[in-house]
């Protein structure tokens, strides 16, 4: 049974609308990431969710039972905030008390799970601080502990990892996948605009764009298989290699996407020829940015470190003919 | 060091000394002058000669003085109390709760307080006596808080906003309602803000004079700042200039205590947007 069912959600904000008609089944247990660029409204969809917005239209199920008028502390759903929104002037311990103070639980069973969640993210020794005597990645833990305390059926998550650092960034990313292992009767809902986070963290992830559900899918799934052009673009990092024109139209696409990783590159032949006008190199991978006279955009290529390529060298480029993403004039895949 | 550094000390510390000298030497010179008697009042002395009580001792003598202090400390606490209850709940609404007219309200409540008090004074007190508050302490209050209310509610409202929304949503997650929020998370986070406001809440109600003197009759109800205006000597020719002093040195101690008690947090109060999550 799906533990999170939207219904054809949407939402208004006065005239404007933010969330179109989105459906949306969420499975016990499974972590879902939303990922959209700024404004797609994943974060309105989240909030939604934890009932800190108001359903204008359709039905938010939790467990079967229809929530859309229930107060968000009753849907078993707790979340973590991008500040962390910590309150400041109580101690780590007492920010992890207050939920199950309210929920009013007893003072030994609210130690108990204070010190099991404080365990297991390893704050145990940060219990009797204030949230400022505390670096950012000792906030999100106790940020993350204050949600865990309080067993909630679903997770929610509004861009954690958005304020760290770039380090410990990458830290923390694999600590909620361990989370997300320990806990594996809890549902999470992981909002991002980091592609990298949504793929590596979630099984499935739902693709936003304009308030519309562009395409939901495991991560692999949708790097293979975008279903739109957004999709394509969005998914993958460097971005797919996008061709209008002539060279599309000899593969009955309007548009035709290829990833950098799927071009071969040489310096004698090939089908497109063009110029390098950059060259990125990354140790594990070098990014070459050759200019054709195809595109505007310079076509960006994915190629071994130990082959060399300089600055400026006239170069051919052929993509692998089966990895090629075909896309028509609305920017839906063209398939067969 | 050189001359010119120098130079920028000593101006700092001579502006300094400026401002102290304003600031205190009025205070400095009636406590000497609460400290004598008789004709020595007359000699101009800076550093003290004589220490004579009487003149504290004649304050109290005939038991109204301290009365009135406590009528004073009644109305400017009732004041504060009721200013901050109403303030805080107030700026809650204005600050989180999105409703129409809410900058309009803002704006109203602001220009309540840009009325000079003597251009309200008659029309006052018209109300007062329909509201049967005359010479009752109860004026008093009602009237302060004409003034000290825009202010709270303006500045509280700032300071709530301030806060980060963040922080409410997540005690909504934490299944806390409204009035636990306001009382366990706002309340804590305001508190500068709030002693702030309330101190200077305070120190109007306790020093206001034009209403004190208009909406009060008796000797007994009066407040501090008139029953000082209104203390006379034997004759009308004399000024009992002692117990004067006397009185407005002891009138003005609490205001100093409570500041310095304060002082702390009032400083916190005013860099405000110092809570940050």
């Amino acid at each position: 049974m799906a533990t999170v069912d939207l219904r054809n959600i949407s939402k208004n904000f006065g005239t404007v609308e933010v969330l179109k008609d989105v459906s949306l089944s969420i499975e016990k247990g499974e972590f879902v990431a939303f990922v959209g660029p700024s404004g797609c409204g994943k974060s309105t969809l989240l909030r939604l969710i934890a009932g800190l917005e108001e359903i204008t239209s359709g039905d938010l199920m939790i467990e079967g039972e229809r929530v859309n008028d229930v107060l968000p502390a009753k849907r078993g759903v707790s979340m973590v905030f991008q500040s962390y929104a910590l309150y400041p002037h109580m101690s780590v311990y007492e920010n992890m008390a207050f939920g199950l103070e309210q929920a009013k639980l007893s003072k030994d069973e609210t130690a108990r799970r204070i010190a099991e969640a404080a365990q297991m993210l390893q704050i145990e020794g940060l219990l009797e601080r204030k949230p400022k005597a505390l670096s950012g990645g000792q906030r999100q833990r106790v940020a993350i502990g204050r949600a865990i305390t309080r067993q909630p059926r679903l997770f929610l998550f509004d861009e954690p990892l958005s304020n760290l650092d770039a380090a410990l960034r990458g830290e923390t990313r694999v600590e909620i996948a361990r989370l997300h292992d320990r806990l594996a009767e809890t549902t999470m809902i992981y909002v991002t605009h980091d592609q990298v986070e949504a793929m590596t963290l979630a099984d499935r992830i739902v693709v936003l764009n304009k308030g519309r559900v562009e395409q939901i899918g495991e991560p692999l799934e949708l790097y293979e298989r975008p279903a739109s052009r957004f999709v394509a673009g969005f998914i993958g990092s460097p971005k797919m290699n996008f061709l209008t024109g002539d060279a599309a139209r000899q593969h009955g696409a309007a548009t035709l996407g290829v990833r950098p990783e799927d071009l071969t590159l040489s310096a004698e032949q090939g089908l497109w020829s063009g110029k390098i006008a950059l060259t990125e190199a990354l140790g594990s991978d070098t990014f070459i940015h050759v200019d054709t006279p195809l595109s505007d955009k310079s076509i960006v290529a994915r190629v071994s470190p130990r082959e060399r390529f300089r600055h400026g060298m006239p170069v051919y480029l052929t993509p692998a003919p089966e990895r090629l993403h075909r896309f028509d004039e609305a920017g839906a895949p063209v398939r067969g | 060091m050189t001359a010119r550094s120098y130079l920028r000390k000593g101006g700092f510390y001579l502006l300094v000394g400026v401002i102290v000298l304003q600031a205190v030497f009025p205070f400095y010179y009636a406590i000497l002058t609460s400290l004598e008697s008789g004709q020595a009042i007359f000699d101009v002395n800076y550093l003290p000669h004589v220490i004579d009580l009487s003149n504290y001792r004649a304050a109290f003598a005939n038991g109204v003085f301290g009365h009135q202090i406590l009528n004073s400390v009644f109305v400017a606490t009732l004041v504060v109390v009721l200013s901050m209850l109403l303030a805080v709940t107030a700026s809650y609404a204005l600050a989180r709760v999105p409703f129409k007219g809410r900058a309009l309200l803002l704006l109203t409540v602001l220009s309540v307080s840009m009325f000079p008090q003597i251009a309200v004074l008659s029309g006052l007190f018209e109300v007062i006596r329909m509201m049967g508050l005359f010479n009752s302490l109860w004026s008093l209050i009602f009237s302060y808080m004409i003034f000290t209310l825009p202010f709270t509610v303006w500045v509280l409202t700032t300071f709530m906003r301030k806060l980060p929304s963040e922080i409410e949503e997540a005690a909504i997650m934490d299944g806390a309602p409204p009035l636990v929020i306001i009382r366990r998370i706002f309340l804590p986070l305001l508190w500068p803000a709030m002693v702030t406001t309330g101190l200077l809440a305070f120190i109007h109600a306790w020093n206001e004079f034009l209403f004190a003197l208009t909406f009060l009759s008796t000797d007994g109800q009066r407040t501090v700042p008139v029953a000082i205006a209104l203390i006379s000597g034997r004759s009308e020719f004399e000024i009992p200039w002692g117990n004067i002093m006397a009185a407005s040195v002891i009138v003005t101690l609490p205001l100093v205590v409570l500041v310095l008690v304060f002082q702390r947090k009032i400083v916190s109060g005013l860099t405000a947007g110092a809570v940050k999550g």
